[in-house]
């Protein structure tokens, strides 16, 4: 089309107007990201990607400021990725997570990108992993994420790091809290944050027991989990026990490093399974108008269940499943 | 599936001590679905034009309540255009007089609104003027 160089050579050139251009582009959809995203995929996987998630206020972002200052004095460049949630009302967002990353702004070895979840429910965007990916490709050493934080486990951010930190406070549960919350679940490593706080010894005490409860081989079964999260407590503003945090997500990524194409040939299967599944979401109910067939199904009497089943009766036959067993599918 | 949102940066240069105002709009452009990123008190134009970099933004809104607009206003411009973001749709508020505003207005910001501005209005005009813009660009969206 014109003569100036594509944005994916000037992203590989290392211009951050054209990393910033396309993480919007893949924020927003457009038509253009696929393309761009196969133009630069040799220079994918070489990031590593480490998750932060927990409650509301634990600290999550002055963590990741924090690791982020630490990884720079060791030469590491560092990506960080910020979601806050979206208003379901109005799809409006006001995103602040920078505001405690404030020391890193004009520092030319990092980037930080904050990023609305845009209606998703689990802890990041759609468009998150795909922002990590063009990150990675600009060739950041390192990869932060840090998910919205509601509380509840945000299962979606475990498809996206290598490694997932749960940040815990004190005063905000203990280890039964975090169990039932399914945030132990997806923890690789847990951190007591605020251990300037009373109460962190207590708690991380506690999480350690959970862990233990969790791991613990069941009766008659001699299965050892091949990982046990280790509980690093620090403080994040008083800058103690940072390293700590640090060694504890090396130590994991050592642990993974045996099969980590094949830890993350797994993620990234999952983040296909969701682009297929919102393509045909947006295809039945968008496109082809099976909304209005519903709608009059079950004005006609239908329950939600002969709705279904007749939908299904209609799209299932249409999908190729025997056939796309043998089919050679394109590499991904 | 395409979703393009109108994403902001509210930002304060300079010293004052008074964000109440960026605050107040920076949750109203929000309320009509604006996506706006809020960096705090104090900063420089070196930094909000990085940060309007890395954000992709498409408006950067300045406030200020100093009077020092006129030295500050036109260097988060240089910075701006500097790193290549001189597209933004730049506006800026506070407590600017009328001659003021005139001269920023003929010097790249598209607008400039006074004490007791109705935030409503000014979200509508960000609306508006994206609007315009977006069409402008086509495919180029
Ligand atoms: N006492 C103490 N406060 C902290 C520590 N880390 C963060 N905070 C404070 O906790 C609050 C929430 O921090 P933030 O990083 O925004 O939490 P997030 O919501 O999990 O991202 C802020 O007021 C921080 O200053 C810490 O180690 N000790
Ligand atoms: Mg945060």
């Amino acid at each position: 089309m014109s003569a100036s160089p594509s944005i994916s050579t000037r992203l590989l050139d290392g211009q951050r107007t054209a990393l910033a251009r396309l993480i919007s582009w893949a924020e927003n959809g457009d038509a253009r990201f696929p393309s761009a995203l196969l133009e630069i995929k040799q220079r994918l996987g070489r990031a590593a990607r480490t998750g932060i998630t927990g409650p509301p206020g634990a600290g999550k972002s002055t963590l990741t400021n924090e690791l982020a200052r630490h990884l720079r004095t060791t030469e590491k460049t560092v990506g960080i990725l910020a979601v806050d949630p979206s208003s379901p009302i109005t799809g409006g967002a006001l995103l602040g997570d920078r505001i405690r990353m404030e020391d890193r702004t004009t520092d030319p070895g990092c980037f930080i990108r904050s990023m609305a979840s845009r209606g998703s429910h689990g802890g990041i965007a759609r468009a998150t992993v795909d922002a990590l990916d063009v990150m990675d490709a600009f060739g950041f050493d390192e990869l932060i994420v840090e998910t919205v934080g509601v509380g509840q486990a945000e299962y979606d951010v475990v498809g996206a790091a290598d490694t997932v930190v749960v940040v815990l406070c004190p005063g905000a549960g203990d280890g039964v809290q975090a169990m039932k919350s399914g945030l132990l679940e997806v923890a690789d490593v847990l951190v007591v944050n605020k251990s300037d706080m009373p109460g962190a010894d207590r708690l991380a005490k506690d999480l350690a027991e959970s862990v233990h409860i969790r791991t613990a081989p069941a009766m008659g079964k001699s299965a050892v989990p091949a990982w046990v999260p280790p509980v690093v407590s620090c403080s994040a503003a008083k800058d103690e026990g940072i390293d700590d945090v640090l060694a504890a997500i090396a130590q994991h990524r050592a642990f993974l490093i045996d099969d980590l194409a094949g830890h993350r040939a797994i993620k990234r299967a999952n983040q296909v399974r969701h682009v297929v599944t919102e393509h045909l979401d947006e295809a039945i109910w968008g496109t082809a108008g099976w909304t209005d067939w519903v709608a009059d199904e079950v004005r006609g009497g239908s329950t939600a269940y002969e709705a279904a089943a007749a939908v299904l009766a209609h799209l299932v036959p249409a999908l190729p499943m025997a056939g796309a067993h043998g089919a050679k599918e394109p590499s991904v | 599936m395409t979703d393009r949102r109108i994403r902001v940066l509210v930002a304060k240069p300079g010293l004052d001590g008074h964000d109440r105002g960026a605050k107040t709009v920076a949750s109203v452009l929000r309320d009509h679905g604006m996506e706006v990123i809020y960096t705090g008190l104090h900063k420089t134009p070196d930094m909000i034009a990085e940060i309007a970099l890395q954000e992709d933004v498409d408006v950067v809104g300045l406030s200020i309540l100093s009077g020092a607009h006129m030295a500050l206003f036109p260097r988060v411009r240089e910075e701006l255009v500097k790193r290549d973001m001189g597209h933004v749709l730049l506006v800026g508020g506070g407590i600017i007089p009328e001659d003021d505003r005139t001269n920023l207005e003929q010097d790249g910001f598209a607008k400039l609104f006074g004490p007791g501005t109705n935030t409503d209005s000014i979200a509508e005009y960000i609306q508006a003027e994206m609007k315009t813009r977006w069409a402008a660009e086509g495919v180029d969206a």
